[in-house]
């Protein structure tokens, strides 16, 4: 369960911002009206990345190889490429909401993992889902930590573009 | 300003296109795990059994088909289960017990199916019901004989069964209620027989 949410997904996002280098200038200018501040990617990636948080879109991964596929293709593209086409265009304030919404969730979710007295998961078990629910938290904590570092000691543009 | 509009239109788009796959996915925001998923699938698109050969107990061989006509309390087992699966099985005793004269009219059976039929021989399945307190009548346990009886019944009903590491198995048990027409209706949590009795009753009156 720790592989698949915390290495597999992550990995596939990866693959997605890496493929979206590819994207010739040309596409990425006529998206770009439509994408202001990278509100319109950053709120695909937001979308689909509660979807796989779901217990259940995870257990029917496993089960529908049609699921499986729709993970594949929806976690590099709607995740991974929106973000690398957002991230830039977006601003101060989007990127700091953006930040904090995600350290929220891993906390919320980490937390959930933990405390629930059953398996959410029919495909996996109690230790691995309080695993991964640890791990959430400490993932929550180190983008806390890194976050808080480059406020107080970097330097932070804090111009809305 | 046409690109504020546009970035406002995409994202509704977005949105909207989000919302509905959630909805969908989760049966109306209803489900977020997958066992409540299949309890709403099960009470609003009852499923057909598979007509599936079973081994029971005494050695018999029977199929699922035949016990049509009647209405059936299942619950899934491997009989190595030293956990909750003892009260589960004292569950049932109980029940035969409660709903003898049902049992005796040949309008309710209890039915006990092993997902780890390598192991659960006959005779372990005849263990496993004397240890529970089988009172004789109307609890058949039994095995499926071939991997893809197998398979056909745990994707019907539902039931996953993962190794827990030591050993046995974790698995959403349940008590899964199938009509007079042989389908599945109804799963109940494991440790509510009580529930599960009260519904067949309220059927079978009606």
């Amino acid at each position: 369960m720790a592989a698949h949410m915390l290495v597999q997904l992550p990995l596939l996002a990866w693959c997605g911002w890496w493929l979206a280098q590819a994207i010739p200038p040309r596409v990425s200018r006529a998206l770009a009206p439509w994408n202001r501040s990278g509100i319109t990617g950053l709120l695909l990636a937001s979308i689909t990345g509660l979807f796989w948080m779901l217990p259940l879109a995870l257990d029917r991964a496993i089960e529908s190889p049609w699921f499986e596929l729709g993970k594949f293709l929806s976690v590099p593209l709607l995740i991974g490429a929106a973000v690398a086409l957002s991230w830039s265009r977006a601003g101060f304030v989007v990127r700091g909401l953006v930040l904090a919404e995600t350290i929220a969730m891993a906390f919320r979710i980490g937390w959930l993992y933990l405390a629930a007295e059953t398996a959410l998961c029919a495909n996996y078990l109690l230790g691995e889902q309080q695993l991964v629910g640890k791990l959430l938290l400490a993932a929550g904590a180190l983008i806390l930590l890194g976050l808080a570092w480059k406020l107080v000691l970097g330097h932070v543009d804090v111009r809305d573009s | 300003m046409r690109t504020i509009l546009r970035t406002l239109l995409a994202s509704v788009i977005v949105l909207a296109a989000g919302v509905a796959t959630l909805a969908a996915t989760t049966h109306g925001f209803r489900a977020y795990t997958s066992e409540t998923a299949r309890r709403i699938e099960v009470r609003e698109h009852p499923r057909a059994l598979p007509a599936v050969q079973l081994e029971t107990a005494r050695g018999e061989l029977i199929n699922l088909e035949a016990l049509r006509g009647q209405w059936l309390l299942v619950d899934f087992i491997y009989t190595r289960c030293m956990t909750y699966c003892s009260v589960q099985g004292s569950q049932y005793a109980q029940l035969q017990d409660r709903m003898a004269p049902l049992i005796e009219a040949g309008t309710v059976r209890l039915l006990s199916i092993s997902f780890d039929p390598a192991y659960d021989a006959p005779e372990e399945l005849a263990a496993y019901l004397r240890r529970s307190g089988d009172r004789g009548a109307g609890w058949i346990a039994a095995r499926p004989t071939d991997p893809e009886s197998l398979q056909a019944l745990l994707r019907v009903f539902g039931v996953t069964a993962i190794p827990d590491g030591i050993g046995g198995y974790v698995h959403n048990a349940a008590i899964a209620v199938v009509d007079a027409d042989g389908r599945l209706v109804h799963i109940f949590d494991w440790d509510a027989a009580a529930e599960a009795e009260r519904y067949v009753r309220d059927r079978i009156r009606s």
